[in-house]
């Protein structure tokens, strides 16, 4: 296959491009430390895209917008329950965990008991998730763990820790998604559900796990953001629902559903932090500076998409 | 003055995809009033043909003319419409979120202002009554829960349908191959009126019976060229086949004896709700017959459902896998290649350590590549890179190669030629001496005879059983329409 036939590839160009642009004005030492912050940045993109990417991917309809209530309800619980205390980290993950597997459940009996489409659902759930965790705390800042602040602000060289540590989930869930019988399943359900049921695919099944696994990669993303922000805060989701749609979009997923793929989560996050930076360093104002990045969004989507 | 031209004059005409030629120096007349059948094997360039007729495809070399004005660069789908050019193709394209006037108001733009669905509902209706007489299809349905016969349906008058214009020439490109018996008389009636005003047609048609009682001329294709045209009563079923390239392998009739129940278990079991009793026994094809509609298609899935364990309302033991007859529908997953949909049913077998053996999907992608002649030289190819036909083989492969012993069929050779059905028939009889066993619905008769025994449908229940040397297209048809007579 021609590389220009990978869907993924755009992604990529475009971040090599940007960082060149970037590189070019402010010179190499800088440029490596853009690099550095957008791999801080793009891990947390990526974590929750990859979520994100197997849902779009379930077909058209299905997305996950809870994504951002997700991460703030399940850090603000283990934020508070950890209460700064280095002893309770595990407990804390496991918490996050449960948190994210009950909330990835109730969003597919919203979707499946009650027959609410998938964007309602999920929109709707995610106002419940919110006011608890507004009611949990309060809307207090509790601060990590030092020693989650310290691995999630890690770095090994130029390398950020969980930059590393998401690297390797991304190249697992590659093989997820295109050698266990569970991505094949996402996949046949994506293209046509019906011809995937009649294959003998468990078609719900398949959609129930792909929007736990969601549901627990966002709250996830919600406990090392929190360690890395220094606290769980209750606004912390915001511009992850964006963000992880137009990561999985520019990387190169089908948003019709049925076809998937894990570089170009990477090659999209990366762009859209650089795109950003170098709006930034070329001086723009904020208002500018928001009309380009949609502009430039736009014309890697229309690019790509008439590769496909 | 135009009465004298032909309607469709083809000359010449070639079209290649990458390296394979679909089409090479292809020529067809079509007079007025005239209706030409055209057959030949899937992937013969029946499809590409049509396809460059209807402004779909613009041909490589030759020319193409129409009622003598030949036609132009750009010549597309358009212009072809305002010639009065209609084109009811194999995969139907009626827009299934669409009720069924809202469908016809498509080809029919010119029906507008307050209360545009009446009209276009009158429309529709008036011309499905005038094909389809008795049909029971309402303006309002939306077109997604219609039956596929009944979506054909719709599909065909809409096609015949006209307000002001001019309908000169319709293609039908198996327009029967969902259609009982019943409908596609209907149709083929139907066709000879409208030749009769004038009105040109052609008919590809695996169903050579059909092609043979309604067309005046008939072409046959082979390899993308014309190998044969002339008049049809020159023609008969053998010479058809032998110019198709295809030697027609003697229909199995052996003398019926009488037919018992196979000795075998009991693998299948529905207790009647209004009907009888459906029992399927090992090693047994059993078929559904009935007129198109009747539940049966409901029934196969219901037993699907049961063999995962989801429906309690049968009795089965042993997995089943099925065969769509809908390919664009329930069958083929547009986006992978021919390998990945024919190992989809099989993979969850081929696990080891969680990851799916690719070594294993080749290997069982090529042997039913090979046993049923699935025309490619790459598996890695798209789906869709194949004819209709090959595309329901790999249907086929997908079923057969899965570890189940049960097989259900949804009329699974919509579209299918004569040759490779004869293969599948064949490996179909192997499969069943072997022990597994097939339920089969099918609207073509002949396919019936393949079958040890026979449940004729009405209303979603069986309701008369036929053992097969009881199956004649009389039987079946007193059963469709009344129980008592036939039981």
């Amino acid at each position: 296959m021609n590389l220009t036939e990978k869907p993924w590839i755009w992604a990529w160009l475009g971040t090599v491009s940007i960082w060149l642009v970037i590189a070019s004005i402010s010179g190499l030492s800088a440029g490596t430390e853009v690099l550095t912050a957008a791999a801080s940045f793009g891990t947390f993109f990526v974590l929750v895209a990859i979520g994100q990417m197997f849902v779009v991917t379930l077909g058209p309809g299905n997305v996950d917008l809870s994504i951002p209530a997700c991460m703030t309800l399940a850090s603000t619980v283990a934020m508070k329950v950890m209460n700064g205390s280095e002893a309770m980290l595990i407990p804390g993950f496991l918490i996050v965990v449960a948190i994210g597997l009950t909330i990835g459940a109730f969003n597919f009996a919203l979707i499946i008991l009650l027959r609410i489409p998938p964007i309602i659902a999920t929109l709707s759930s995610s106002f419940l998730y919110l006011s608890t965790a507004i009611w949990y705390n309060r809307g207090l800042r509790v601060k990590p763990p030092e020693a989650l602040a310290e691995f999630a602000t890690g770095k090994i060289g130029v390398v950020p820790l969980l930059a590393i540590a998401v690297l390797i989930l991304t190249v697992l869930m590659h093989f997820v998604l295109h050698r266990t019988y569970f991505g094949r399943s996402i996949l046949a359900v994506g293209q046509n559900a019906k011809a995937a049921h009649l294959a003998g695919i468990p078609v719900e099944r398949t959609r129930f796990l792909t929007y736990v696994m969601c549901a627990v990669l966002a709250a996830i993303c919600g406990y090392f953001l929190a360690g890395f922000s220094g606290g769980a805060a209750l606004n912390m989701g915001e511009e992850y629902l964006l963000m992880s749609i137009a990561v999985v979009v520019i990387g190169g997923t089908s948003v019709a559903g049925g076809f998937a793929n894990l570089p170009g989560l990477w090659g999209a996050a990366l762009f859209m932090f650089l795109l950003v930076t170098m709006l930034n360093t070329l001086g723009l104002s904020a208002g500018y500076r928001l009309i380009l990045t949609g502009a430039i969004i736009v014309a890697v989507i229309a690019i790509s998409g008439k590769k496909r | 003055m135009i009465n004298d031209l032909p309607v469709v004059d083809v000359h010449g005409v070639g079209k290649s995809f990458g390296a394979v030629n679909a089409l090479q120096d292809a020529h067809l007349v079509v007079q007025p009033g005239e209706c030409v059948g055209l057959v030949g094997h899937n992937g013969a360039g029946k499809s590409t043909l049509m396809n460059i007729l209807s402004g779909v495809l613009s041909p490589d070399t030759g020319t193409i003319s129409f009622a003598g004005e030949a036609i132009t660069a750009r010549y597309g789908v358009s212009e072809a419409k305002q010639f009065g050019l209609r084109c009811v193709f194999q995969e139907l394209s009626l827009c299934p979120n669409l009720t069924v006037a809202e469908n016809a108001r498509i080809t029919h733009p010119q029906i507008r202002g307050f209360g545009w669905r009446n009209d276009a509902s009158e429309l529709i209706k008036n011309w499905l009554d005038e094909v389809f007489p008795d049909n029971g299809i309402k303006g309002d349905d939306v077109v997604g829960d219609l039956t596929i016969a009944r979506r054909q349906m719709v599909e065909i008058s809409r096609a015949f349908s006209s307000l002001d214009e001019q309908v000169r020439l319709v293609i039908l490109d198996e327009p029967t191959s969902s259609l009982d018996k019943i409908s596609a008389d209907q149709l083929l009636t139907f066709v000879k009126k409208f030749t009769a005003q004038g009105g040109s047609v052609i008919l590809i048609s695996h169903m050579l019976r059909e092609v043979l009682s309604t067309s005046d001329r008939i072409v046959v294709m082979r390899d993308g060229t014309m190998v044969a045209d002339d008049a049809t009563e020159n023609f008969d079923r053998d010479r058809l086949v032998r110019e198709m390239g295809s030697v027609l392998a003697e229909d199995a009739e052996e003398a019926s004896a009488e037919t018992a129940r196979a000795n075998t278990a009991r693998v299948i079991q529905i207790p009647a709700k209004d009907g009888i009793d459906l029992n399927v026994f090992q090693g047994e094809i059993v078929g559904f017959a009935g007129i198109a509609g009747q539940g049966q298609t409901e029934k196969l899935i219901q037993i699907f459902d049961a063999s995962n364990g989801k429906v309690n309302a049968v009795n089965i033991d042993n997995a089943a896998a099925f065969v769509a007859g809908d390919r664009q529908a329930a069958g083929v997953f547009p986006g992978w290649s021919i390998e990945k949909n024919i190992s989809i049913a099989s993979v969850r077998m081929m696990v080891q350590r969680y990851l799916i053996d690719p070594l294993q999907e080749i290997n069982i992608s090529n042997e039913w590549k090979e046993r049923l002649g699935i025309r490619t030289d790459d598996l890695s190819n798209n789906i869709l890179s194949l004819s209709g036909g090959n595309q329901q083989k790999v249907l086929f492969a997908r079923a057969l190669g899965s570890p189940a012993q049960i097989v259900l069929m949804d009329d699974p050779m919509r579209g299918v030629d004569i040759g490779t059905k004869q293969d599948v028939y064949a490996i179909l009889k192997q499969e069943a001496e072997n022990g597994r066993t097939f339920v089969w619905y099918t609207t073509e008769m002949d396919e019936l005879k393949h079958c040890d025994y026979v449940y004729v449908f009405r209303d979603g229940e069986a309701v008369a059983e036929l053992p097969s040397h009881k199956v004649t297209e009389a039987s079946i048809l007193n059963a469709s329409f009344d129980p008592a007579t036939a039981a």
